[in-house]
């Protein structure tokens, strides 16, 4: 696994990361709950086809604190668009995990030429309540790897600092990455996408982990019903919520296969 | 110094299985444990010993906020306090205090102290916390992220309202007004002493220089465990150059007084354990969500190693909460660790002037109902501690002014209350 090429684009005052591999045409990808505090063995395996390109959402790693200017919904939206036109990505194919999977659907929606082919890994932006999500905020230390990923192992290991980490800047900038998922989803994770789903007319891939603990496999249904275009669902065996992080190999095959 | 009575309203009927049967205290204590009837006497016991305090010649008597809390029945301190202002003449109130971030729009809280404020007479304390994380975050959904600047800018907002003459409008980052203008408008000028609970955050402390208001530091683990936080706000206090004025702090002790020292640890010792071992019973889930703690906070706590407590209710510490839950503390280790103050009035005026001058703190906020403890025991507790201690305290601090107390009405300009069921029942 070798590593990226990293440059850093300005968005609202903030240095932010984007992080780009291999070649062939760009396929972007929005990162879930936690973010990337490092490379992931799942873009090696979109880099070996396509020329990954992965940009830092606001406050995630990568990120700086740039969650802290935005307040609203639309600041939100405006700063994920003017960070995939910074990063290239207009045009381009574009997948997400979970909350990066909510402003994937969110671009595709708002701005429907700036996304080719779409892939959602278990979005956030939801709530029913006779079927809530799980609260990813109000959880024990011990308890969160296991709501995250299958194995709870590969959850630590991407959150465990590096040899040669700041060991105090390291655990500010995962609790960081904590805040600013809840700065736009708290409590319920709730942002009403469903109501612009209709308005994503870009071909679109659904993946859902089999064993997601954050958000309820009902939501599949709902939101493929309320799709705009010609969508696809796929249960991936094995995986937790960020089904990218326990099965790289078959959620980039999935994701690959659907934007060849 | 200033002797304040404190009163957190807990519910006294939780179950002796609470700890093995319920997860937490707060945010999703079940409501089968309520009982509507049983809390009936609970309020009117908890205002009987508010006003029997006042009567007592305490300097203050004192209320406070929580929500969705087995231990805290205030949900609207306001409400408690407008009770009192009536029941009582003279006596300082302490709402300590509104979580300025959870009222829409936050005039509301301007409002209301407004109107406590003219109905007392001027004898208000006016309270800002942030709030606890279970309160703000989890039971009234806030987000933690934009909490503090919330918090920040309803404090401008409330300030504003209780002073500016004219009809403005309020433009702010998460609140706009086209028109505020409070009515009533707050007796004491330019406008209610205002005090901020806080945890041992380095922000908190340099605002309250900057605007001179009080620090309280209310945990219920006593003088040993607040030492830290208390040494480290007097520390910032010398940086800034500020003097070290004991009123310019406040804290609160948990007290049980009795003839002896055995008495008071058979009389106390049910009620203490009730209320570190029910009462604090909280789920560590909630204890810290994502942003609550500003950085600059958690860096100082990484750093120096030791787990700071980040907000108003130290009790919140996870490791604290890790001990609590394994099993129930005794009244041994409450008494070693020095959670309670608790003697014969000897013993504790030693103990609470040692703690006063250590932490130099001038308002001492007496947490003296406690758990389960009655009616009649809490009333013992008071009227001893105010014959037999508050005197030989009242005394420390002489030399310094108490620049942060209210400034009511005099006597004889104030409405005379009517008389209440004496005079009724001598008709």
């Amino acid at each position: 696994m070798s590593e990226p090429e990293t440059a850093t684009v300005d968005i609202n005052g903030f240095q932010t990361r984007i992080w780009r591999k291999g070649s062939g045409p760009a396929i972007g990808f929005l990162a879930g709950f936690g973010g990337l505090p490092r490379w992931v063995p799942f873009l090696d395996r979109l880099a070996e086809k396509r020329t990954v390109i992965v940009p830092s959402l606001p406050g995630f790693p990568g990120g700086d604190r740039g969650h802290t200017v935005l307040d609203s919904h639309l600041d939100w939206l405006l700063a994920v668009r003017q960070l995939l036109v910074a990063a290239g990505l207009e045009g381009a194919d574009l997948a997400g995990s979970s909350v990066g999977a909510s402003f994937a659907a969110e671009m595709a929606a708002l701005w429907p030429q700036s996304v080719r082919r779409l892939a959602l890994i278990a979005p956030f932006g939801l709530f029913e309540e006779s079927d809530p999500p799980t609260d990813p905020w109000a959880q024990r230390a011990d308890v969160l790897p296991g709501l995250m990923t299958a194995d709870p192992e590969i959850w630590k290991a991407l959150k465990a600092p590096p040899e040669g980490a700041n060991s105090v800047e390291w655990p500010i900038e995962q609790t960081r990455a904590a805040e600013a998922a809840a700065r736009i989803f708290w409590p319920l994770g709730n942002t009403r996408l469903e109501k612009r789903l209709p308005l994503v007319k870009a071909p679109t891939l659904l993946l859902w982990g089999e064993k997601d603990a954050i958000m309820p496999r009902s939501y599949a249904k709902r939101i493929a019903e309320r799709l705009g275009g010609l969508n696809e669902t796929r249960i991936i065996q094995g995986a937790g919520h960020l089904a990218e992080l326990d099965q790289p190999d078959e959620v980039a095959r999935a994701i690959l296969d659907w934007c060849a | 110094m200033k002797l304040m009575w404190f009163h957190l309203m807990p519910y006294t009927e939780l179950p002796e299985d609470f700890r093995a049967k319920h997860p937490s205290v707060w945010v999703d204590i079940h409501s089968s444990l309520f009982d509507p009837r049983r809390a009936h006497h609970m309020y009117n016991d908890f205002m009987d010993e508010l006003e029997f305090a006042a009567d007592c010649g305490f300097d203050a008597i004192c209320v406070n906020e929580h929500h969705s809390n087995g231990y805290g029945l205030m949900p609207s301190p306001n409400l408690i306090a407008a009770a009192l202002a009536r029941r009582t003449t003279s006596v300082p109130l302490c709402v300590m205090g509104n979580s300025l971030a959870l009222y829409n729009p936050p005039t509301r809280v301007a409002e209301e102290f407004a109107m406590l404020d003219v109905i007392s007479g001027g004898r208000l304390i006016a309270g800002f916390p942030v709030g606890t994380p279970m309160d703000t975050c989890f039971a009234y959904g806030q987000n933690p992220s934009q909490l503090r600047e919330r918090y920040h800018e309803a404090h401008d907002l409330v300030l504003r309202a209780w002073t500016e003459p004219d009809t403005f409008a309020f433009n702010g980052r998460f609140n706009q007004q086209r028109y505020v203008n409070i009515w009533p408008r707050p007796i004491q000028k330019p406008h209610p002493p205002i005090w901020i609970p806080g945890g041992g955050s380095v922000e908190t402390w340099q605002w309250c220089a900057e605007r001179d208001y009080v620090y309280c530091y209310l945990s219920y683990y006593g003088y040993k465990a607040g030492k830290a936080t208390m040494d480290g706000f007097w520390a910032e206090m010398d940086r800034l150059g500020k003097d070290r004025n004991p009123y310019r702090a406040g804290f609160a002790q948990v007290v049980g007084v009795a003839e002896t020292r055995e008495q008071a640890i058979e009389l106390y010792t049910r009620p203490a354990e009730y209320f570190f071992g029910r009462c604090l019973h909280v789920d560590p889930r909630f204890a810290a969500p994502p942003g609550y703690s500003t950085e600059a906070t958690q860096r100082a706590g990484i750093e120096s190693m030791v787990r700071r407590a980040a907000n108003a209710q130290s009790l919140i510490a996870a490791d604290k909460m890790k001990k609590a839950t394994a099993k129930a503390i005794t009244m041994e280790e409450i008494v070693e660790r020095g959670y309670v103050v608790i003697g014969s009035p000897d013993e504790v005026v030693e103990q609470l002037t040692q703690l006063a001058q250590d932490l130099n703190v001038g308002h001492l906020m007496l947490l003296m109902q406690f758990g389960d403890m009655d009616k009649a025991l809490t009333q013992y507790n008071t009227r001893l501690f105010a014959e037999k201690v508050m005197p030989r305290l009242q005394p420390l601090f002489a030399d310094w002014e108490d620049r942060w107390w209210p400034r009511p009405m005099r006597e004889e300009e104030r409405a005379p209350l009517p008389a209440f069921p004496p005079r009724l029942a001598a008709e």
